[in-house]
């Protein structure tokens, strides 16, 4: 088994605030990870620290290592940008930019450099295809993205995340805001994706991390408490925490 | 207390369980007195009953389905739910046993006895005294007391082989014995199984408490 | 004495249907008004003849000039400042000095700036009063309006954007040209037109600033008057025929009025036309 992600002693500062502690998880490659817990125990904090996505955020601080592919993400030399392009995102609300269908995809294949307009077309037809949105917005890629349902912008911002071809993508609760047909299917487009790329998910959902993933994380007060695989951690949880809060018995 | 009717209806299960477990321990006692002082009428009254036996059973899975589908346990509510679904199974094959018993009882009917019955009777004794302290054990989530009790599953093994030996002798002495000391045979096999019956259920109340599924003891039969 | 919530709902509704009907009929009379008077001077003449001849032909090219030299000055500088401030800038104390300044700057009366552009720009700098002078004296004015509600537009754009374009690999300034400024340009478009405006409108700062020549401008560097300086020069100048200055006066006023009424209408209707584009009725090309 190797790891495509692997943190260690990883701790995230926000001020004064310490948002992680210690945390030390490995992340499978072709896989999906689930990270779970309840608000504000820090997992989405380590979501958006493997992508270097909390650089944005003022007085953030972080110690320890996120290795990715065996080359740590803080180093001096890594350039925050450089990581985004092989470690994607995928956000709590659709978030498509007020741009057509089309431009959407081609966004980060054009702020990369590429200008070529067929090879762009091409970019989008396989990653709206990837995202099993192709057959329903083939004739329309000129349309703006904000016309198309809420289901349909979030596996828009997949297919857009795609485009860029990277090797992670995460998803930070990416059918909160979905109906559950709509969260159905972006389940099973996960399914299919894991076979290319490793996915780490944080969701409130559990029966969503049961069903989507292979390893199971459980976050509380900025500590890793649990990490393994889902069958195990749903079925016989090793921690008494975990067990409260997986059978609802938290707090 | 979050999850109230969780816990309320998985309550209501396991004293449902309680029940079956009784009425199973009743089968086995009863068809034991019916089959010692030859009485039909208690048989007749064992082989009737195991009807409710099978019809609790039913209901018992009926509530556990629902139980998953409204409240979609997992971990310890999981495991308890899981093993819920075995026990039930036990209980009904180990009254199925009892019945069985209980028409060996008919079947022998009025023939002259082979020899006073006292080693059946105590196999009986045991596996029901095991039956109810292993569902006691599931209740404490004692996994201690199952892996006790599933040992004592030697005992009545033990009883079986001294039955089976001595009833062999009787054959081996007098051909004209062998139905009626076959019958008897059957009837210890039926305890015997009976009883590996409880370990299984000692196994499933070291899984609930533990998590851990594994055999605890293979039976040597 | 208390009154029951439906009577006072009744009463402030009443209370404020007036206020509106006051507000508007101020409105129309005012307007009504000026053009009622005004409307019987314009003719061809007057607005292509110079003004020695009555017309007011070099007070419009003059009015064009300074405020197209005022946006091409502060359009720049204060989206500049803007996506600083609302992009760049550390949260600190620096920071809110430098936005208090702007805050304060726009409360400075306008004849303040005036005489700071006589001082600096007309006596330092260029030597003379000139339509440069006054552009530069009126980009110090409108410059505050311009950051403030740049700013304002910029920071509006939804963080969800920003977030979007930085996770698909963009730096920060691919985020700011290609998704920040898109978003944000209806409100800057705004900005843009409350500067021309003001630019149109103000007096007080270009008195000393840009002179009050008669002759058409050539060139930045020559003296010019704005249809609202030509105003004023008409309303206040004591000699002559004051019913015929006067119907001159009004005749600028509705030329002036329309300029700005076509100005907004212009600014409304791109705007609207870009948003409809964004926001998904119909198709975008872009």
């Amino acid at each position: 088994m190797s790891f495509e992600i692997t943190t260690k002693d990883l701790d995230v500062f926000y001020g004064e605030k310490q948002a992680l502690k210690k945390v030390n998880l490995c992340v499978n490659e072709h896989q999906i990870t689930a990270l779970m817990g309840p608000s504000g125990c820090g997992k989405s904090t380590l979501l958006r620290s493997l992508n270097r996505m909390n650089d944005n955020i003022a007085g953030v601080r972080v110690e320890g290592q996120v290795l990715l592919g065996g080359r740590d993400v803080y180093a001096p030399e890594v350039d925050a940008v450089e990581i985004r392009q092989r470690v994607g995102m995928v956000f709590q609300q659709p978030n498509p930019l007020p741009k057509s269908i089309f431009e959407n995809i081609a966004f980060g294949p054009k702020v990369l450099g590429m200008k070529n307009k067929t090879a762009l077309e091409e970019i989008a037809e396989k990653s709206l295809r990837a995202a099993a949105l192709w057959d329903e917005v083939k004739d329309e890629l000129k349309k703006s993205a904000l016309a198309l349902s809420g289901g349909q912008q979030q596996r828009l911002c997949i297919a857009r995340a795609l485009a860029i071809q990277p090797e992670v993508i995460l998803m930070d609760e990416p059918c909160s805001a979905l109906d559950p047909f709509s969260t159905l299917k972006i389940e099973e487009l996960m399914q299919v994706l894991k076979k290319r790329y490793t996915i780490v998910i944080v969701t409130h959902n559990m029966q969503q991390a049961a069903r989507v993933s292979d390893w199971t994380g459980f976050f509380l007060m900025g500590k890793l408490i649990e990490y393994d695989e889902t069958a195990e951690v749903f079925s016989r949880p090793k921690d008494k925490r975990t067990e409260n809060y997986i059978t609802g018995r938290f707090g | 207390m979050p999850r109230e009717s969780l816990e309320q209806h998985l309550r209501e299960l396991q004293d449902e369980v309680l029940v079956l477990g009784s009425m199973v321990e009743k089968a086995i006692s009863r068809s034991m007195r019916a089959l010692k002082e030859r009485d039909l009428e208690l048989a007749k009254q064992v082989i009737a009953d195991d009807e409710k036996i099978n019809q609790k059973r039913l209901d018992i899975e009926e509530g556990c389905i629902e139980f998953i589908v409204t409240q979609q346990p997992v971990a310890t509510d999981l495991r308890i739910i899981v093993a819920i679904l075995n026990i039930i199974v036990d209980l009904e094959r180990i009254g199925d046993h009892a019945e069985g018993t209980a028409h060996i009882a008919v079947m022998i009917g009025d023939e002259p006895p082979l020899k006073p019955l006292i080693d059946l009777p105590r196999m009986a004794e045991k596996t029901n005294d095991m039956l109810r302290r292993s569902l006691d054990a599931f209740i404490n989530r004692d996994a201690k007391a199952a892996v006790k009790i599933s040992a004592e599953d030697d005992e009545v093994d033990d009883l079986y082989n001294q039955v089976s030996r001595e009833l062999i002798t009787f054959m081996l002495e007098d051909p004209r014995t062998i139905g009626r000391a076959t019958r008897l045979i059957w009837v210890a096999h039926n305890l015997e199984r009976s009883a590996d019956r409880v370990t299984n259920i000692c196994e499933r109340v070291v899984f609930v408490t533990t998590g851990k599924m594994e055999e605890i003891k293979t039976s040597r039969y | 004495m208390k009154l029951s919530p439906k009577i006072s709902q009744k009463v402030a509704w009443i209370a404020m249907w007036i206020a509106g009907v006051i507000v508007f009929l101020v409105l129309i009379g005012l307007v009504g008004f000026v053009f009622l008077r005004g409307i019987p001077t314009l003719s061809p003449g007057f607005l292509s003849k110079p003004i020695t001849e009555g017309g007011i032909l070099p007070a419009i090219i003059g009015t064009i000039y300074l405020v197209l030299l005022t946006l091409a000055i502060a359009v720049p500088l204060g989206l500049g400042a803007a996506i600083y401030l609302a992009e760049y800038a550390p949260k600190g104390k620096l920071t809110s000095v430098v936005r208090y300044g702007i805050e304060t700057l726009a409360g400075v009366p306008s004849i303040v700036f005036g005489l700071f552009g006589m001082a600096l720009f007309v006596i330092v700098l260029i030597g003379t009063q000139s339509i440069l002078a006054g552009a530069l004296t009126m980009a110090c004015l409108v410059l505050p309006t311009m950051i403030r509600t740049s700013e304002e537009a910029i920071k509006a754009v939804p963080a969800a954007q920003r977030e979007a374009s930085l996770a698909l690999g963009a730096t920060k300034w691919q985020t700011i040209t290609r998704v920040v400024f898109p978003a944000a340009l209806p409100g800057i478009i705004t900005a843009v037109i409350l500067c021309v405006g003001r630019a149109i409108e103000e007096t007080a700062c270009l008195y000393a600033t840009l002179g009050l020549s008669l002759l058409t401008p050539t060139s930045i560097f020559h003296g010019a008057r704005t249809l609202s300086l030509h105003l004023y020069m008409l309303a206040t100048e004591m000699p002559g025929d004051r019913g015929a200055l006067v119907a001159q006066a009004m005749g600028t006023a509705v030329i002036l009025i329309c300029m700005v009424m076509l100005i907004n209408f212009l600014a409304h209707h791109l705007s609207s036309r870009y948003m409809s584009r964004i926001r998904g009725t119909g198709s975008c090309e872009f």
